[in-house]
């Protein structure tokens, strides 16, 4: 059976005054029906274009946009406008990071939710209004009834999150799209919003792909992960293998950089250093070189691939260090050997 | 709500006593003339001008004058109704000649309003969603044409080019068509002009403003959901869109037509169209102050009472405003 989404080396290029801004630059990834996929990278790392152009709804004059987008077969890159409007909200539903300002100021939520149901499906007003309670009744919403009869204002943080849910599930999507679901809410609304989308995922059997700059938020629910760092994908892996057998240096810092609780006590997060890079004047080489603490000259010059690493089916990473070190150096990282005291690492600088 | 409306009702009124306070003193320092003199005719005799000066209360103190002019207002106070008091010019009552242009005045303002919109508005949500294209550049240029074009010279153009007596194309009833207009029908064909020319600057301020809060609003992001949710962007345009951008010219709206019902001085005076803008003009022309008092007072309270209004209705345009 072909995936239900397959993206193929899509590039989301804008043209500025400034410049060519390669906000997506060559990433391709597939998803199953049911499955969960999780981007992970940092703001500017091209995680929500690339999503926002699976919809069709990169629409800067500017863009340019090329590589192929398929989802049940068919090709959405090409697809007409109309085409698209007919899948958007039905077959690929999306949710965003702030649900207060991703809904509607002035309709009520039902009301919301009931013109998603109408605009795909032949019903009455009455008809999707029901739908509109049963989605929020659904979602955990205490009196649907009454609270479909509220305005976005009236409605808490996880609340909103909840209805935008309920709205983007309405019309029983085959995908969802969540952008940042939880990063403007409570820490302990978060789990709760996380937990959601997990049982309806399960209930709807709908494939969900989660966009987040947090591996907390993909850790417990996603399937399969991609890494992506200035609009590339940088390391793709099943879950437990991104966590348990990282093999890019940028996955290690944003592992580091999560608090653990089987840590000892004392030891510092290790942040990582400097910014994410221009994507107009992008590095040289490897663009995370310049952050990168295991950098070696020619990192500088050559541009790392997305390489399947050698034993691992599925594991992909477009490093320039050979594996064995890698292997060695996540090891040491483990132990709690910083980045700058890697033994491995001056071994082979020695070597060279 | 009730509550809150009381209060603005009795800010209203303060505020409409500091505009007749300062009207009073404006025209009390400026050097106008004495009033007295002008009513007395040509080379009054020195009782006469005293008989008329206490006849029109002008020999009293200034306060004392204001404190008069207060009472004779208010209902209940003064012992005289609700009274403007008498013309230094002519002789008549303030506030009856104020009703009765006011209805040219309404007529004027309500056709320029709708005409305003129906132009404005369209273009606005137009440029907004085609922004940078030829038509918008040029619906924006042409705007700022009217905008910046005084409407007592626009006014000379039309009826330079289209006045049925004097213009290059006798088209449409001009300057004084109003006065010799009888049925409601040769009225509405008399002020066609004026309603053009008086909603040429509206339409171009109200298609800006449209257009930038347009642009503002579809930058969104409860309109980026409303595209996720696979709405037509014509739905998304209007309903989602022009929904949310069109409050604040609400607000613009409400001001906009109480400004014009207290009188739209200039377009009145370059057509000659008998309202409350006109009244005003020749009273100020003559430093009528009973008049410039009436006028100027009755062009605030449609302000503020305007004002009051739009604030209500934002209880009902806005959810989230509450009172």
């Amino acid at each position: 059976m072909p995936p239900l989404l397959e993206v193929e080396n899509l590039q989301v290029h804008f043209e500025t005054e400034d410049g060519l801004v390669k906000a997506v630059d060559g990433v391709s990834y597939s998803v199953d029906s049911g499955q969960t996929f999780g981007i992970v990278g940092e703001s500017g790392s091209g995680k929500s274009v690339s999503s926002l152009t699976v919809m069709g709804l990169t629409r800067a004059r500017n863009a340019r946009i090329s590589g192929s987008v398929r989802f049940n077969g068919k090709d959405l890159l090409g697809a007409s406008e109309d085409e698209m409007r007919q899948i958007r909200g039905n077959d690929i539903a999306m949710i965003f990071q702030d649900p207060l300002s991703s809904l509607h100021p002035f309709y009520k939520v039902g009301a919301q939710i009931a013109e998603t149901v109408r605009s795909h499906r032949d019903v009455t007003k009455a008809q999707a209004w029901d739908r509109a309670v049963e989605m929020l009744s659904l979602v955990g919403i205490p009196e649907p009834r009454r609270r479909a009869d509220a305005y976005p204002h009236e409605f808490s943080g996880g609340m909103r999150q909840r209805a935008m849910i309920a709205m983007a599930l309405a019309n029983d999507p085959k995908l969802l799209i969540a952008d940042e679901p939880t990063t403007a809410l409570d820490v302990t609304v978060q789990a709760q919003i996380l937990e959601l989308i997990e049982r309806l995922q399960s209930e709807f059997d709908t494939a969900v792909v989660v966009i987040t700059h947090d591996l907390g938020v993909v850790a417990e629910m996603a399937d399969e992960i991609a890494v992506m760092y200035a609009g590339r994908i940088v390391e793709k892996a099943d879950t437990d293998t991104i966590f348990a057998a990282p093999e890019h240096p940028y996955t290690w810092g944003l592992l580091s950089s999560i608090p653990r609780l089987d840590s000892p006590r004392g030891e510092e997060l290790v942040p990582i250093g400097g910014r994410p890079p221009s994507l107009i004047n992008l590095p040289t080489g490897c663009s995370f070189h310049p952050r990168c603490p295991y950098v070696r000259e020619a990192h500088k010059r050559t541009e790392p691939k997305l390489e399947p690493v050698p034993g691992r089916p599925g594991h992909e990473v477009a490093c320039l260090l050979p594996s064995e070190t890698r292997r060695k150096l996540w090891a040491e990282l483990r132990q709690g050997i910083k980045p700058g005291d890697a033994r491995s690492d001056v071994m082979e600088e020695k070597a060279l | 709500m009730a509550g809150y409306i009381a209060r603005r009702l009795v800010w209203m009124a303060f505020l409409l006593f500091v505009i007749t306070l300062l009207t009073f003193i404006i025209f009390s320092v400026l050097p106008a003339g004495d009033p007295a003199v002008a009513r007395a005719g040509r080379q009054p005799s020195a009782e006469l001008i005293a008989t008329i000066r206490e006849q029109l209360g002008l020999d009293k103190s200034k306060p004392t004058q204001f404190l008069n002019y207060i009472g004779d207002i208010l209902p209940f106070v003064g012992g005289n109704g609700v009274y403007f008091g008498f013309s230094y010019q002519n002789n008549t009552e303030v506030l009856p000649e104020i009703l009765e242009r006011m209805p040219v005045t309404i007529f004027l303002t309500a056709g320029a309003v709708i005409l305003w919109l129906a132009i404005g508005i369209p273009i606005g949500v137009l440029s907004a969603v085609k922004t940078g294209s030829w038509m918008d550049r040029l619906a924006m240029g042409i705007a700022l044409v009217f905008i910046s074009a005084p409407v007592y010279f626009l006014g000379l153009v039309v009826l330079y080019l289209f006045d049925n007596k004097i213009g290059i194309w006798k088209l449409l009833p001009g300057n004084s068509a109003y006065l010799e207009a009888g049925s409601i029908g040769e009225k509405a064909a008399a002020l066609f002009l004026p309603w053009c020319v008086l909603a040429a600057a509206f339409a171009a301020i109200y298609a800006r403003f449209l257009r930038g809060n347009l642009i503002d609003t579809l930058q969104e992001d409860y309109i980026r959901t409303a595209r996720a949710k696979g709405l037509s962007e014509r739905r998304v345009v209007f309903r989602h869109g022009v929904r949310a951008a069109i409050t604040p010219i609400v607000t613009l709206l409400g001001l906009d037509i109480g400004l014009l019902l207290g009188g739209a001085i200039l377009t009145e005076t370059v057509f000659n169209i008998p309202g409350i803008g006109r009244y005003a003009y020749n009273a100020i022309t003559v430093s009528d102050l009973p008049v410039i008092q009436g006028t100027v007072l009755f062009g605030a309270f449609f302000i503020v009472l305007m004002s009051l209004i739009v604030d209500i209705l934002y209880a009902f345009i806005d959810p989230r405003v509450r009172y």
